[in-house]
């Protein structure tokens, strides 16, 4: 690993605007935030996958990875960040390195002859080029390589260097964003910026979720100038140091591009969440209060409160009929980080039961939270073994399981509906519409007469006994170091 | 427990019913050295002809009467004397089965009476068995000829037998696809139980290559096996359509069992049930794996059918088979069928239209289906209303294959609801600001395209 390169991790794990972080003493921060990968029992993605969750949504770009085919010929076209613009971001380049291209050092010379190529062939707003592990190692300097094809192609040609080995999903997720800092935020001038221009960082507008957002800050006057990543033009990246606020979505990993923002730019930020009525309201809210505070039009705050006020009630009345059929369901919920009780407080609204949330990635602000909605802690629990997860549900302790894509198959093997709630999913829940999209879906899920049919014995079985489950306190079930879920 | 619509109007648009006779011709087919005879006009048989052959995509030795000026006011017995003379002479089949049409039926013809009379004059026709089936077509659909055919059968060639322990009669409904009663075949096979398939299309409009020209169909029901359908320990009829015939084989002493569908968990469970019972045999491994492997399906089907509005059109029996399916897993149908009845009321919908395809296409547009379920003629449709078309009945003139199409049994379950998540998949929505009323970006962030000087 390069000097650079571990300079660079170091600094990403001594993040001030991040409170676990300064919570911790000295020794622990050196450490960084990521727990070590445990061998046998790891399943999460690599930190160049993080690099490329952070910055493939974004639309007019061509990334290219550089490697052979492993990385991304297992990994592309696999998320649904939806594009109102280039589709280019969804094609799949790399330079498929070949054992004798690494045996005979040919890796640069093939990058360079890959981005002349896939310049000329797409004609991209900029071209992003990312390390690999293979890459890495045999110390191809994706930085020259860059540097001399930006100069003779005259198109912005950006090195990522986030090879696998770094570290964790996460750490990729931070390096990616910072190349962005180093190499792009502040290339270009928005036309006309605005008192009320906005950046949104950690959306990438899955299935269109930032559309579900949008019209309301439409109807608000406000303008998302910067994008990291969702929907995002390259532009939208470039102009980022000349938005107002920042808000910042959902996100740890991005604290340190808001915070260098802040402190390079003086965009202030804040950390809100689009999940569930309440948290929507909220971030409106403190958007617009900032956005005021740094010379917007008094008025909005008048006109926030009213579009917040009008939407709720439009919300709640679209929820009443469908509160009927979820109410007293018991929900188990395998997310992490903020969604643990950003979704919880949806569903209570709802009267959906949560019989248990994971704590995973979940920081003590996250706990607090969870306490403070669900009243105690004994709901808490940390990774759950699938083997564990598969029995709980087999038994009928929770009607669904809503969690990301890999726990999947243990809610659906089980005979137990599963709701989809991280990055691979196809519906939207993001704002009003997307909450009462979520609770469409769990009714959809939970309510399906398959259930029922697929439970049913098998002709040539006998009725199952109707033993009712015991009770199981959750925050008793041990904790497993395989974290087969990753989100 | 559906309730039936019957639209106010005079002008049918875009039929989705196909006439009767097509029906009976279509079951005589199932029967071995077969020849279906229509009584009527030629046209009659020519449009009829023309749709099997689209559909089958093969020689269909279906004839007529050829009823002229003269024989439609003075009768038309001589016509099928004639006829059956010829067809004896060019083809030599074992079998002549007759359909009626409207024209004659509107004659008000006594064709049972004539043609009684005439075979007990006509003695050298002894070798060859002749079938009448009244199917006029202004009474019924395709599931209806079908169904008369075989009462006509069985009440003309089932005899009084003796018990033939381990034979159960099995009466395919028009719906079933040669695959399908292969598929069933194969399940009561597989419980050491020996079937008799009338008719059995399977064996004759399966689509293989024959060894030599054959102006009759190329195999189905054996005669000699019909002869002993009166010794089986039970008669399993598929579809409501095929009860009349269960009942007449129950007045020769076998059990009917009428199993309203064979496509779907619960409906293919029912079944398996029923062969347990009549075979007291243990279940085989196979249909156990079948069971687990359909189970799975219905999991990772679940996703694209739960919630899917889907616009049905199809006859009752078929309706009810596929759209029960659905509905188990969640589907929402907006149906149209063809004929009332009791299978086109227990289709799980609230209210099925007894229409068109014209019906059809105004309900799904309303309903805002999203998934078009009928056969090939709703491919119009389909087009306007920018639909995916899972393509299920008779005619299928616009697909290959439509006879190797099984949805029966688990397994056949499992592969239409892939079909049917599959036809979802293949029409994938990608999201768009519209869609949820937000501004388009403004075009300030567009990257400038280069001159047009690459490649």
């Amino acid at each position: 690993m390069s000097d650079a390169l571990k300079q660079k991790i170091q600094n990403a794990f001594q993040e001030p605007g991040c409170a676990t972080n300064a919570a911790k003493p000295e020794a622990e921060r050196k450490k960084g935030c990521a727990k070590q990968l445990t061998p046998g029992a790891a399943a999460g993605g690599c930190a160049f996958d993080g690099a490329m969750i952070a910055l493939q949504p974004i639309t007019d770009v061509a990334h290219v990875v550089h490697a052979p085919l492993a990385c991304w010929g297992n990994g592309w076209d696999n998320r649904g960040s939806a594009s109102s613009g280039s589709e280019l971001y969804r094609k799949g380049f790399t330079t498929d390195l070949t054992e004798l291209d690494i045996v005979m050092g040919n890796g640069e010379k093939k990058l360079y002859r890959a981005i002349r190529e896939v310049i000329a062939q797409e004609d991209p707003a900029a071209v992003f080029v990312y390390a690999t592990c293979v890459t890495a190692l045999i110390g191809d300097d994706i930085g020259a390589v860059c540097k001399a094809a930006a100069e003779r192609f005259g198109r912005p040609v950006i090195p990522v260097n986030v090879p696998g080995y770094v570290g964790s999903k996460n750490l990729g997720n931070k390096l990616g964003a910072e190349a962005m800092l180093d190499h792009v935020v502040g290339t270009m001038e928005p036309a006309e910026p605005g008192l009320t221009d906005i950046n949104i960082i950690g959306d990438f507008n899955l299935s269109g979720e930032l559309w579900q957002i949008k019209p309301l800050l439409d109807r608000l006057g406000i303008r998302i100038l910067g994008s990291l990543s969702g929907d995002a033009r390259y532009a939208q990246v470039a102009m980022m140091h000349r938005a107002r606020v920042t808000m910042l979505v959902c996100s740890h990993a991005f604290i340190a591009i808001a915070r260098k923002l802040q402190d390079r730019y003086g965009i202030p930020y804040f950390e809100g969440s689009f999940y569930g009525i309440s948290d929507t309201s909220a971030a409106l809210r403190t958007m617009c209060a900032m956005l005021v505070d740094r010379g917007a039009p008094p008025d909005l705050l008048d006109r926030c409160e009213a579009l917040i006020a009008d939407e709720e009630a439009r919300t709640r009345a679209a929820l009443a009929p469908l509160r009927p059929k979820v109410q007293g369901r018991r929900v188990l919920l395998y997310t992490g980080g903020h969604k643990t009780w950003s979704v919880v407080s949806a569903l209570q609204e709802l009267g959906v039961e949560v019989v248990g949330t994971s704590m995973r990635k979940a920081t003590d602000g996250d706990r607090d939270r969870v306490v403070e909605i669900m009243g105690d802690d004994t709901h808490m629990f940390e990774n759950m073994a699938p083997k564990e997860m598969y029995r709980m549900l087999r038994e009928a302790r929770a009607d669904v399981l809503m969690s990301g894509g890999r726990s999947q198959f243990v809610a659906l093997k089980a005979r137990v509906p599963w709701i989809d709630v991280n990055q691979e999913k196809h519906e939207p829940y993001a704002g009003y519409a997307g909450m009462v999209e979520l609770v469409r879906a769990i009714d959809r899920e939970m309510n399906n007469p398959m259930w029922a049919e697929l439970r049913a014995p098998a002709p040539w079985e006998g009725l199952a006994p109707d033993t009712p489950a015991a009770p199981v306190l959750l925050s008793a079930v041990p904790g497993s170091k395989a974290d087969f879920e990753d989100c | 427990m559906a309730r039936l619509i019957h639209p106010d109007r005079a002008l049918s648009t875009n039929p989705l019913k196909v006439s009767a006779p097509l029906g009976a011709a279509m079951a005589y087919l199932g029967i071995e050295g077969a020849i279906p005879l229509f009584h009527g006009a030629q046209g009659c048989t020519a449009f009829a002809m023309v749709h099997m052959v689209r559909h089958f995509k093969e020689a269909i030795p279906l004839q007529t009467t050829a009823m002229n000026e003269v024989s439609a006011i003075l009768g038309g017995g001589e016509q099928i004397e004639e006829a059956i003379e010829n067809l004896r002479k060019r083809a030599n089949p074992k079998f002549i089965g007759i359909a009626s049409t409207a024209l004659v039926e509107t004659r008000g013809e006594d064709v049972a009476g004539e043609l009684r009379e005439m075979l007990s004059r006509r003695t050298d026709f002894a070798d060859t068995a002749v079938v009448y089936a009244a199917t006029p077509d202004f009474v019924g659909g395709l599931e209806d000829g079908w169904a008369r055919a075989v009462e006509a059968i069985v009440d003309a060639l089932a005899v009084p037998c003796a018990r033939r322990e381990g034979q159960v009669n099995l009466l395919p409904g028009a719906h079933m696809t040669p695959a399908d009663v292969e598929e069933l075949a194969g399940l009561i096979r597989a419980f050491g139980l020996d079937p008799v398939i009338l008719p059995d299309l399977s064996l004759s409009l399966d689509g293989h290559l024959a060894d030599d020209w054959r102006g009759h169909s190329l195999g189905g029901t054996r005669l000699s096996d019909i002869a002993t359908m009166a010794g089986s320990i039970a008669t399993l009829a598929i579809g409501d359509a095929m009860r009349p015939a269960a009942m007449k084989l129950q007045a020769l002493g076998v059990p009917a069992h009428v199993v309203p569908s064979v496509t779907g968990l619960a409906a293919v469970d029912g079944l398996v049930s029923l062969l347990m019972t009549l075979s007291g045999a243990d279940v085989p491994a196979t249909v156990r794996r079948d069971r687990a492997r359909l189970a799975d399906a219905m999991l990772d089907a679940h996703f694209q059918i739960g919630g899917l509005k889907v616009a049905l059109g199809a006859d009752p029996d078929l309706g009810f088979a596929l759209g029960s399916t659905l509905a188990a897993m969640g589907a929402e149908l907006t149906v149209v069928t063809t004929t009332g009845g009791a299978a086109a009321e227990r289709i799980p919908a609230d209210q099925v239209i007894v229409g068109d395809l014209g019906d059809l296409e105004r309900a799904a547009e309303a309903a805002g289906a999203r998934l078009l379920l009928t056969h090939s003629h709703g491919r119009m449709m389909a087009a306007r209303l920018h639909l995916p078309h899972v393509r299920a009945g008779f005619p299928v003139f616009d697909r290959l294959g439509a006879q190797d199409v099984c949805r029966t049994g688990y397994r056949g379950t499992r592969a239409f609801l892939y079909e049917v998540a599959n036809a979802v998949l293949s029409h994938p929505h990608r999201p768009a600001p519209e869609d949820f009323g937000a501004a388009r970006i403004s075009s300030e962030f567009d990257h400038a395209a280069s001159s047009p000087s690459h490649h």
